[in-house]
């Protein structure tokens, strides 16, 4: 190992239009070495992997590649330096196999067979050198997303990636997964490889990284060896203040059920069963937490109680009311009519319209409401007053209803979807993926808002991917896997057997289960 | 990411000026080529359509049915549809209009017949939108398509109509009888003598075109309504999860875009022609969809670009009188770099725009 780093980049500088994505960076990333670069959603982690990866020109600054300074004007230019990227939403062919994701785009000769046998040699050869087994003929699309990580790790491999690059990597894995991931991190860098991990996630940099560099709104504010550091201090670094890591709640005080959900069975647009005969019963005044990996019939299980989607069968009992979900015909705005609201996993896709104005936004939804219309007119002046109420009562920045909502940060515009299905006080609040891709400093505000409307005596139902979220709001835990709820457990689970839960590991504490989801 | 964001007077002022300033350089070149003088060219065009009284009153009189067809596809664009049936939904209007005036021109006033003839043309332009919509709502089959075959199947079915019902007895030509006086909008010459008009077919239906404006704009950003249709265009994800119905969505938004188009045929056959009769439409509908391009969908911006295209219409018909080497053709090809530069290349000076006046601005910012 020569003490020349592998990558460094000197004073790059970024702008996005007004946005200065990335401020003066400076990094110096050591040869064999894994190296965190945490920060909040919007701290300029992603523009700068993307500067490195070829994807976007610096505006100023050079980059520096085994010492040489060097241009990276695409992607191609990357690879060419040795430099591989597995992106955090794979790009892989899933009708495909793995051997022929491997190749694709360095296919080397207009004939396949050539390169394939090639391939399949150095496949090999990969595989026996790192520990990364995958069976070169098994399609994309029959392999768990552990494994289609592994293929991207192979297909940078191959392109002979001295320095790989993972954009948040273990969104999609259990956490045993993600332990997997790390030791074939560790095996990569001991054959002297050198890995840059971009993640949010503070424990991972504590369990898998050498040396970690935190960003804040552009700027490159400190660079640590992990050894020497605490998650406090990096998550202060992060936020640029201290902040509460656990959530502060009273023990919960259930009253009668307000939301029974029997037998459910979601069948989706491919005919594949996603929810499976799924019971359980939500209280007033607690929050029940589904916790699995994503892609287990959370979103769908979520999606059907909010009426976006048809059930198979199975039967909701809301507010003493009971509906036939096989055969109703309700939709999302029926069932806001029930008071069900619903905080949707994805904001961007489902929970706001991008190109619309805040206060637009404020009423999606609720625009039928008498008190936002008249006739058939919408009554702007009730709306934007509305808007402003909630902008005010939810430290919603920048405090203007007639901006749109994608100039509004991530956390600022989960606060308006909240704000929106909170201020209607419905009986039964959904929330999915409350804090996915929002700041500390707002993570913290959404959670107490979510506490204070359990302790207001709703009930609410929570899904997150985030084990220690689901961890420290619920009072109840599900495990969903493979459209199942496969497990329950108290708000003390053990993070370990939540993990194994999620994992589809059989449960042997089956009584808790069938004892009906309480 | 708010690197796209200008002031409002570059985006809706400067980049399109930019637009026609090159589809106008284009041109230009090729009217050199064929041995003309360029500039003389455009002073013709110019005085051709808004020169004189009766060329300003056929700018207005073709800008009428641009308005009408232009609001059509504007309609459909919030809802995220792309309506290129106006062509075929305008001309079965049609039959709504020539009902109306067929059956009450001799027995009322034109002032009676109108309100007819707008919800008969509005009427039968929504029922012929109506059968692609339903089955875009329902089999996702793509309006692009629908529409676009039932342009053909409404002008087959109107040579059909013409040929074997309309026509008027013991005539050879594929038209029906001439309305009489209660079957006639007045022209607006006959309004308002001292604008000078002329002999040109400009009239009242120029009043319910802009009326038309106004309801639309209310319609779009002042109904719930509105709201439904530009949540379901803007995102249908989101749209689903606020309980809009896709299914009511699309169909109502084309029946509403589909009824705009039919009502151009007021302007041309309660307007103009007097009579119904084949072809009346030749291409406003398809212009319309460059009309609402690039008046940005907006019923202020599809005025203004109706004018433009009413003008290009008059001033090149003008031209091609007074300069015989500029064929009608050639009218057709400038109107086609027009359309080409607003509609299809309209995004293509913006990046640099957005270049010209982000730095100066983050510049200032950070100083600030």
């Amino acid at each position: 190992m020569s003490d020349t780093p592998a990558i460094e980049l000197r004073k790059i500088n970024k702008r996005f239009g007004p946005v200065h994505a990335n401020k003066d960076i400076d990094l110096v990333v050591k040869k064999g070495s894994i190296h965190g670069i945490i920060g909040e959603n919007g701290a300029g982690k992603s523009t700068l992997m993307s500067i490195l990866y070829g994807f976007y020109q610096a505006d100023e600054g050079d980059i520096l590649v085994d010492g040489k300074k060097v241009t990276i004007s695409d992607s191609k230019a990357a690879i060419g330096l040795g430099i591989g990227m597995v992106h955090q939403h794979f790009m892989l062919v899933d009708n495909f196999s793995v051997l022929e994701n491997v190749v694709l785009g360095a296919e080397d000769s207009a004939l396949l067979s050539g390169g394939i046998n090639r391939a399949r040699t150095e496949l090999k050869r990969l595989e026996d050198e790192y520990e990364l087994r995958v069976d070169p003929d098994a399609l994309i699309q029959d392999l768990p997303v552990g494994l289609q990580q592994r293929v991207e790790i192979l297909k940078a491999l191959y392109r002979s990636a001295e320095v790989l690059i993972l954009d948040e990597p273990t969104g999609v894995l259990t956490p045993p997964e993600a332990d997997h991931l790390f030791k074939i991190l560790e095996v990569l860098k001991n054959e002297g490889k050198t890995v840059l991990l971009i993640t949010h996630k503070l424990r991972e940099i504590m369990a898998a990284t050498d040396t970690v560099s935190v960003m804040r709104r552009g700027e490159m504010v400190a660079t640590r060896e992990t050894a020497s550091t605490s998650m406090e201090e990096l998550a202060e670094l992060m936020v640029g203040r201290s902040v509460l890591l656990r959530v502060d709640k009273k023990p919960a005080q259930p009253k009668a059920p307000v939301m029974e959900v029997e037998n459910l069975t979601v069948t989706d647009s491919r005919g594949v069963q996603v929810v499976k005969d799924v019971s359980f019963i939500v209280c007033a005044g607690e929050i029940v937490g589904i916790a699995g990996v994503s892609g287990n019939g959370q979103s769908e299980l979520l999606e059907t109680l909010a009426g976006i989607r048809r059930a198979t069968r199975g039967t909701l009992k809301i507010n003493g009311e009971t509906i036939d979900l096989g055969t109703s015909t309700l939709d999302a705005a029926d069932m806001r009519a029930k008071s069900m609201g619903h905080v949707p996993e994805d904001r961007h896709r489902m929970g706001l319209i991008n190109s619309f104005s805040e206060y637009e936004n404020s009423i999606l939804g609720y625009h039928r409401d008498p008190a936002y219309s008249r006739g058939v007119l919408m009554d702007l002046a009730a709306i934007k007053k509305n808007a402003v109420a909630e902008i005010e009562k939810y430290d919603i920045r920048p405090p203007n209803p007639m901006l749109k909502t994608a100039n509004f940060s991530g956390g600022n515009q989960q606060k308006i979807v909240l704000a929106r299905e909170i201020e209607r006080d419905p009986e039964v609040l959904l929330v999915g993926q409350p804090t996915r891709g929002v700041d500390i400093g707002a993570i913290e505000f959404i959670h107490r808002r979510i506490v204070e409307m359990r302790d207001a005596g709703k009930g609410i139902l929570l899904v997150s991917v985030e084990l220690d979220e689901i961890r420290a709001l619920s009072d109840r835990v599900l495990v969903m896997f493979d459209g199942k709820i496969v497990g329950e457990r108290g708000s003390d689970a053990d993070e370990g057997e939540l993990g194994l839960l999620m994992a589809g590991v059989e449960d042997n504490n089956k009584m808790a289960v069938e004892g009906g989801a309480r | 990411m708010s690197a796209g964001q200008l002031p409002r007077w570059v985006d809706y002022g400067l980049i399109p000026f930019l637009n026609l300033a090159a589809a106008f350089l284009v041109s230009g070149l090729v009217v050199v080529l064929i041995g003309e003088n360029p500039l003389d060219a455009v002073q013709l065009l110019v005085w051709g359509s808004v020169g004189y009284g009766e060329g300003i009153g056929f700018t207005l009189f073709y800008a009428t049915n641009f308005i009408f067809t232009g609001l059509a596809v504007a309609v459909a664009f919030h809802a995220g549809l792309f309506n290129i049936g106006g062509e075929g939904q305008a001309y079965i209007g049609g039959l709504g209009v020539a009902f109306a005036c067929l059956a009450l021109d001799q027995i009322v006033p034109w002032y009676i017949t109108l309100p007819f003839a707008i919800i008969g043309s509005s009427l039968m332009g929504a029922a012929w939108a109506f059968i692609p919509a339903w089955l875009q709502a329902t089999r996702g089959s793509h309006v692009v398509i629908t529409t676009i075959m039932f342009n053909f199947i409404a002008s087959s079915l109107m040579v059909y109509l013409l040929n074997n019902a309309l026509k008027k007895p013991g005539s050879m030509q594929p038209e029906t009888r001439t309305f009489e006086a209660g079957g006639r909008l007045p022209f607006l010459n006959d309004i308002f003598p001292s604008f000078g008009f002329g002999y040109a077919p400009v009239n009242l239906s120029l009043f319910v075109a802009l009326a038309a404006c106004v309801l639309v704009w209310v319609l779009i950003w002042r109904t719930k309504l509105g709201f439904e249709i530009r949540s379901f265009g803007a995102n249908a994800t989101a749209a689903v999860y606020a309980g809009i119905s896709p299914v009511r969505t699309i169909v109502i938004t084309m029946l509403i875009s589909g009824g705009l188009a039919g009502m151009m045929a007021i302007n041309e056959i309660m307007g103009s022609q007097h009579r119904l009769l084949i072809d009346f439409v030749t291409g406003y509908g398809f212009v319309g969809i460059a009309v609402a391009l690039m008046g940005r969908a907006h019923p202020v911006g599809i005025v203004l670009a109706s004018i433009l295209f009413g003008m290009l219409y008059q001033g090149g018909a003008e031209l091609s009188f007074e300069m015989p080497n500029i064929t009608r053709d050639m009218i057709i090809v400038i109107q086609g770099l027009v359309i080409l530069f607003a509609g299809a290349l309209e995004h293509m000076f913006r990046p640099a725009i957005v270049k010209l006046f982000t730095p100066s601005r983050a510049l200032a910012a950070k100083e600030a």
